[in-house]
């Protein structure tokens, strides 16, 4: 008895100060750590009662020198089985539909639901922009999967805002080794994401070349994005701050250096910032159309992006043009 | 003559007259014996693990510091890619399928496998295709990881990529040819009074391992030869550009790849139940419900694929549904961890390396199962998959499951396999040094995929140093606890203290015979008059003096050429249900030089 | 005490030596070898089934089906060889009851019936692709219809491959008898199982 209480204390505790998470930038983030803390508490508990058992075990019933009996024949107890079968499976139905909800509340059930942005539209424009060709060279003509037939991939809207429109739609294409971010709205592009604070964004996700994944540690989001697919993400951000885009799916030996930086900042900034960008980003998108990629090493075409996609100038010219 | 007396008698009854005095020579033939073989599967694959261990310590390595200054990055790739094929493909699956080898007819009472001829072919195509793959370091070896997802694996280090399929292809022939082998040694070959519930949990693993494989694993081939044509013709299965969609690849790898998790995991399950009861002086507890939770694993183990693939091409209400059949494992699981619980409970644990390697087991895999559970949970899932976390969670069901589980299997069946006893205390140090740097390299891995480290990464940022510091300091002391392992091994084999019969005092059939057992096993067909498992019943009281005994009685009863024969049913209507384990007195003879706690009662 | 139930003398230890001498003698038992082939057959049809569960992915994810441009599939030349392929799994199934009876003559004379059949089939497969007007690497489904009816193509051959082999062994008198026909039995299973797959390919590549 005391020794449950012991537990079930050690329990809550730890799971609720294992520290182990970054800090949560949205909404979504918090729920999401929540149901970590929930698993963790089960969890340090279980693994408490297991491993109590073991060390119980070793101490109380080990062997005693020159003691050559056996143990008793206990082989089954009806109720007790039961109880552990029962009581994991309990246990999971709580863990399941706990994870049922926050899924659903994060919009995950609601990708590009019944309703078209228009994402795939500006994706096949992307496509047409001259940065194509990193693939294989393959010589067969890309036409893409229509859109109606798409199955609808990643996290949309929270159930409350499904009929609206997001307040800010970016468009995000991972090509080897960079996110590229462009603003359809105001015809911006960037490679930083620049978001205002507590708006709805959406990030509409594809990839030139290979599968590469989206992944914001502190908004714990992530979903691949899939050539020739569309997918998204949607969420609300809700602290000011800079924060990692990482790339989560392997994508070639420098996966490890495609990296971005997520700028939350007050709408006030966010504006400003868009105003700014507005002439410098026409001119690298102009840069970028303008050359043959093809033609270019990894390291000569990433070269306009390297201030804002932060890789550093040495793994850069490390990247050569034969890894493929 | 007594219930009590006959018992041993009769499974001694078909007991092989001398040990096989193999040849080393024997080892490096085609040979047909399943012993041989499961010996020839082991040593191959140990030294697999060496070879695929070395890459992880480079990989380790490298990753001591944040930037990529050990090897190229396109090298880091392929280290990690081909550790995972080896470790996966030439160490743990074929390690399983050499005990199954060498354990499966023994248990059963056969003289061999049903296939022999077949069995030295699945053997033989292992290290063919273990040589093949290393070869492809010659070319500019596969960089897409293990699970080689098209478009990457189309374009980066296409021959590598080729070589990995063929070597690939060659692996799974290998294990579905084997899965027919013990599937129909087991259906076919049990001695005429082995029911289905009467064989050794270890048998009962393998019928479900071998269902796996053999469903699971033509699927792979599948995805492979398509991935191939793909690589090779130019079509467009999984490219895109195209029309292709390597969604499609995903499913494929996964339908075949989340099953083969379970074809790791289970053989050494069946170790556990065979270990656990005899080191612990106790029949296993519920016999019935681990034979089947490894049933219901396979089954649930067909219908989870998906979650590899959240945050990949599923919609979400396909995620829920993945996440829901996923997290109903932890039930069938739980049974059986529970049901080892409460067999060590209450016991007489001989704290012997086995054991303690199969303490280990539940320990690590336990925390291994536990974030399965959790990374099953979608929510969460989108966070740390491709993370550290889910490394984390690999090495902690692969490296603290299936190997933890492999070293219990060696600990125990060494004596049988050599008739030598394996070194106690090195064996202990063995354990102690992997528990730790086990732990050490992988427990701190959670944190970091939590934190934001992705795995695959040579290059990663400089805030996650010092934990990957003692990761690798980790790593190191495990590549150091490999090295009393391998000493006691060949020190043991050569000049370890003979094992007799049956050192560990245990009942299954295999410890029936001599050891090493002889060419053909048995001599005609043994005879059951215990379970498997009846440890404390009140026919086998201190079974330790009472084989002994029993086995001088033999010799001259043979020498007088009689044969004694034993009533099964009697035995078996004694055996699983009856059995009140009241004391039998021993006959005063049998007291000659037995130790004066002879009459003491079992509990 | 419990009561101890009567002995059966069947489960005696020296009824199993008995038989255990009787066994010793066979090395390898028919019936497993015939369950081992029905397993192995079962394993290899996964392969089948996910390219099966392959194409008919690509199939419903595509808006239309074969893909636009795709020529036109002629049918009849595929229809006669389904037929003949399906005719000679009858046939092959003569040729073991032919044996059941002894009649080794008569087995082997169907057998050759059934590998000149199966030889029509491959030839027919032969002539199709190199009169269709599609390659390879055209579409998504031109890719699908080669490699599946290919690997197919594959099995037949090798059935083809065995049967001669049954008939190059029932040269030797008495070598397959009434008793002793586990050989052909086993290349029976195995056309019926190409005969299965055939059917279920032809269904999702030329019907439907
Ligand atoms: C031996 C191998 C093995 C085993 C046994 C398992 C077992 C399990 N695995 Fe694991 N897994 C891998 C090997 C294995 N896994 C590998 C190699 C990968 C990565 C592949 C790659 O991407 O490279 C992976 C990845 C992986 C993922 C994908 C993660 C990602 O990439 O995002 C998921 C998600 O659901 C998952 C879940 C599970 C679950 C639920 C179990 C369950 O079977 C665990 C069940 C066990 C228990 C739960 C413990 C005992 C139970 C109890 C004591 C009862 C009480 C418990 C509760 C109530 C919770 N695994
Ligand atoms: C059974 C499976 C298994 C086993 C046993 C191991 C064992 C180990 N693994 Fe592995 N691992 C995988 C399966 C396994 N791994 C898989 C499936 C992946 C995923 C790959 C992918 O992403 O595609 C992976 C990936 C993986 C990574 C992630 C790479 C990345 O994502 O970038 C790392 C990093 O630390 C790692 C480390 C280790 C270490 C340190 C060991 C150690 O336990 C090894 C200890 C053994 C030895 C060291 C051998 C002893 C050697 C000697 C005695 C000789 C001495 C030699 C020297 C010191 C050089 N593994
Ligand atoms: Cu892009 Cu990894
Ligand atoms: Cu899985």
């Amino acid at each position: 008895m005391l020794v449950g209480i012991g537990v079930t204390l050690i329990s809550l505790w730890y799971g609720q100060n294992h520290g182990l998470m970054p800090i949560a930038a949205s909404a979504q983030a918090s729920q999401i750590d929540g149901l970590f803390n929930t698993m963790m508490t089960l969890s340090i508990g279980l693994f408490i009662l297991v491993h109590g058992v073991i060390v119980v075990a070793v101490i109380k019933y080990r062997r005693r020198e020159g003691d050559n009996t056996d143990g008793p024949a206990w082989h089954d107890n009806f109720p007790l089985e039961i109880l552990w079968t029962a009581l994991p499976a309990v246990i999971i139905l709580g863990i399941g539909v706990y994870s049922f909800e926050i899924y659903n509340s994060m919009g995950g059930l609601d990708p590009m639901g019944n309703h078209d942005h228009g994402t795939m539209q500006s994706h096949s424009k992307m496509r047409g922009s001259a940065i194509a060709g990193t693939l294989s060279d393959t010589p067969q003509k890309a036409p893409q999967i229509q859109p109606e037939k798409q199955i609808a991939l990643g996290v949309g809207a929270a159930p409350e805002n499904e009929e609206k429109p997001a307040d800010l739609v970016v468009n995000v294409m991972g090509l080897q080794y960079a996110w590229i971010f462009s603003y359809p709205e105001s015809g911006v592009s960037s490679g930083e994401l620049h978001m205002p604070l507590n708006g709805d964004v959406q990030l509409n996700l594809a990839a030139q070349d290979v599968l590469h994944a989206f992944w914001m540690p502190e908004f714990r989001l992530k979903q691949d994005a899939i050539p020739g697919r569309g997918s998204e993400l949607r969420f609300i951000p809700n602290k000011v701050g800079e924060y990692r885009i990482v790339c989560a799916e392997l994508c070639g030996a420098y996966h490890g250096a495609m990296k971005a930086v997520a700028f939350v900042h007050t709408p006030e900034d966010f504006d400003s910032w868009l105003k700014e960008q507005q002439i410098a980003s026409t001119q690298n998108l102009e840069q970028a159309v303008a050359v043959n990629p093809d033609k270019l090493s990894d390291g000569e075409f990433l070269a306009p992006y390297v201030r804002e996609i932060k890789i550093n100038a040495k793994t850069l010219e490390q990247l050569h043009p034969t890894h493929h | 003559m007594t219930q009590a007396q006959f018992q041993e008698t009769a499974n001694l009854e078909a007991r092989g007259t001398a040990p096989a005095d193999r040849h080393w020579r024997d080892y490096f033939t085609f040979n047909t014996d399943h012993k041989v073989i499961g010996i020839q599967y082991l040593v191959t694959t140990f030294c697999f693990y060496l070879i695929g261990g070395v890459m992880a310590t480079i990989v380790r390595t490298e990753l001591a510091t944040p930037d990529s200054d050990v090897v190229a990055p396109e090298l880091y790739n392929s280290l990690f890619t081909v550790h995972a094929t080896v470790m996966i493909f030439l160490w743990i699956v074929p390690a399983g399928a050499g005990f199954a080898n060498f354990l499966i007819p023994l248990m059963i009472g056969a003289k061999d496998m049903a296939f022999p001829r077949l069995n030295a072919l699945a053997f033989w195509i292992i290290p063919v295709a273990g040589v093949l793959l290393l070869s492809s370091f010659l070319v500019g070896a596969p960089q897409a990881g293990w699970t080689s997802y098209p478009p990457l694996s189309l374009v980066t280090a296409q021959m590598g990529e080729e070589i990995w399929i063929l070597s690939v292809l060659l692996l799974g022939t290998s294990s579905i040819l084997g899965a027919v082998n013990f599937a129909v040694t087991i259906f076919t070959m049990r001695v005429p009074s082995m029911s289905l519930n009467e064989m050794p949990l270890f048998c009962w693993a393998m019928i479900a391992t071998s269902a796996l494989t053999l469903v699971a694993t033509p699927v792979l081939a599948a995805a492979l030869i398509l991935l191939s044509f793909d690589l090779l013709a130019g079509t467009a299965f999984f490219n895109p550009t195209g029309n292709g969609d390597p969604v499609v690849y995903q499913h494929l790898f996964w339908f075949y790849s989340h099953p083969a998790v379970y074809i790791m995991i289970m053989p050494f399950f069946g170790v556990i139940s065979e270990v656990l009861p005899v080191h612990s002086r106790k029949p296993i507890f519920g016999y019935l419900a681990i034979a089947y939770s490894s049933l219901a694993i396979s089954f649930l183990g067909l219908i989870v694929w998906a979650h590899h693939m959240f945050t990949s091409g599923t919609p979400g209400w396909l995620r829920m549904f993945f996440m829901i059949t996923t997290m109903i494992i932890a039930v069938p699981t739980g049974i059986k961890i529970f049901s080892w619980l409460a067999t060590i409970w209450g016991g007489k644990l001989r704290l012997v390396s086995a054991m303690l390697f199969g303490m280990g087991f539940i320990s690590t895999f336990l925390l291994g199962g536990i974030t399965g559970i959790m990374v099953a949970s979608v929510p969460f899932d989108i966070h740390v998959h491709d993370t550290y976390f889910i490394v984390a969670h690999l090495h902690y069901v692969l490296f603290g499951g299936s190997v933890f589980g492999i070293y219990a299997a060696f600990y125990h069946w060494f004596p049988k396999m050599t008739g030598r006893m394996l070194n106690e205390f090195w064996g202990r140090v063995h354990f102690v040094l992997t528990y730790v740097g086990f732990t050490v390299t992988f427990l701190p891995m959670h944190a970091l995929g939590m934190q934001g480290m992705p795995r695959r990464v040579a290059m990663y940022d400089p805030k996650f140093t010092t934990i990957n510091v003692i990761c690798t300091v980790g790593a190191y002391m495990l590549a150091v606890s490999t090295i009393p392992f391998i000493v006691n091994v060949i020190w043991s084999w050569r000049y370890g203290p003979k094992a007799g019969d049956n050192p560990w005092q245990a009942l299954s059939l295999e410890w029936m015979t001599t050891s090493p057992p002889p060419i053909e096993n048995f001599e005609g067909i043994p005879v059951l008059a215990t379970g498997p498992y009846d440890y404390g019943m009140e026919k086998i009281q201190n079974t330790g003096e009472r084989l002994r005994l029993k086995l001088r009685e033999n010799a001259i009863a043979s020498a007088s050429g009689q044969k004694r024969g034993i009533p099964i049913a009697e035995a078996q209507a004694s055996t699983f249900f009856g059995g009140t384990a009241t004391l039998v007195e021993p006959e005063s003879e049998i007291n000659v030089d037995s130790p004066a706690d002879e009459s003491q009662d079992g509990n | 005490m419990q009561q101890i139930p009567a002995i059966d003398p069947e489960k005696t230890a020296l009824n199993y030596h008995h038989s255990a001498e009787i066994e010793a003698h066979g090395e390898e038992h028919p019936d497993h070898r015939m369950l081992g082939v029905l397993v192995f057959l079962g394993s290899e049809g996964m392969i089948f089934m996910g390219m099966f569960a392959a194409y008919l992915i690509y199939r419903a994810m595509a808006p239309m089906w074969p893909p636009e441009g795709t020529p036109a599939r002629e049918l009849l030349l595929p229809g006669i060889n389904t037929v003949i392929l399906i005719a000679s799994s009858f046939v092959i199934h003569n040729a073991d009851a032919a044996i059941k009876k002894n009649d080794a003559t008569g087995m082997r004379n169907w057998l050759l019936v059934t590998i000149a059949m199966g030889v029509v089939f491959l030839c027919g497969q032969v002539y199709e692709y190199t009169h269709l007007e599609f390659g390879l690497t055209t579409n998504l489904y031109a890719s699908c219809f080669y490699v599946l009816t290919a690997f197919h193509g594959l099995h037949v051959t090798f059935g083809v491959v065995l049967m001669a082999g049954v008939v190059w062994r029932s040269r030797a008198e008495g070598h397959y008898s009434s008793e002793h026909h586990f050989g052909i039995e086993a290349t029976e299973i195995y056309w019926h199982f190409v005969d299965v797959i055939w059917i279920v390919l032809f269904v999702l590549l030329y019907i439907i």
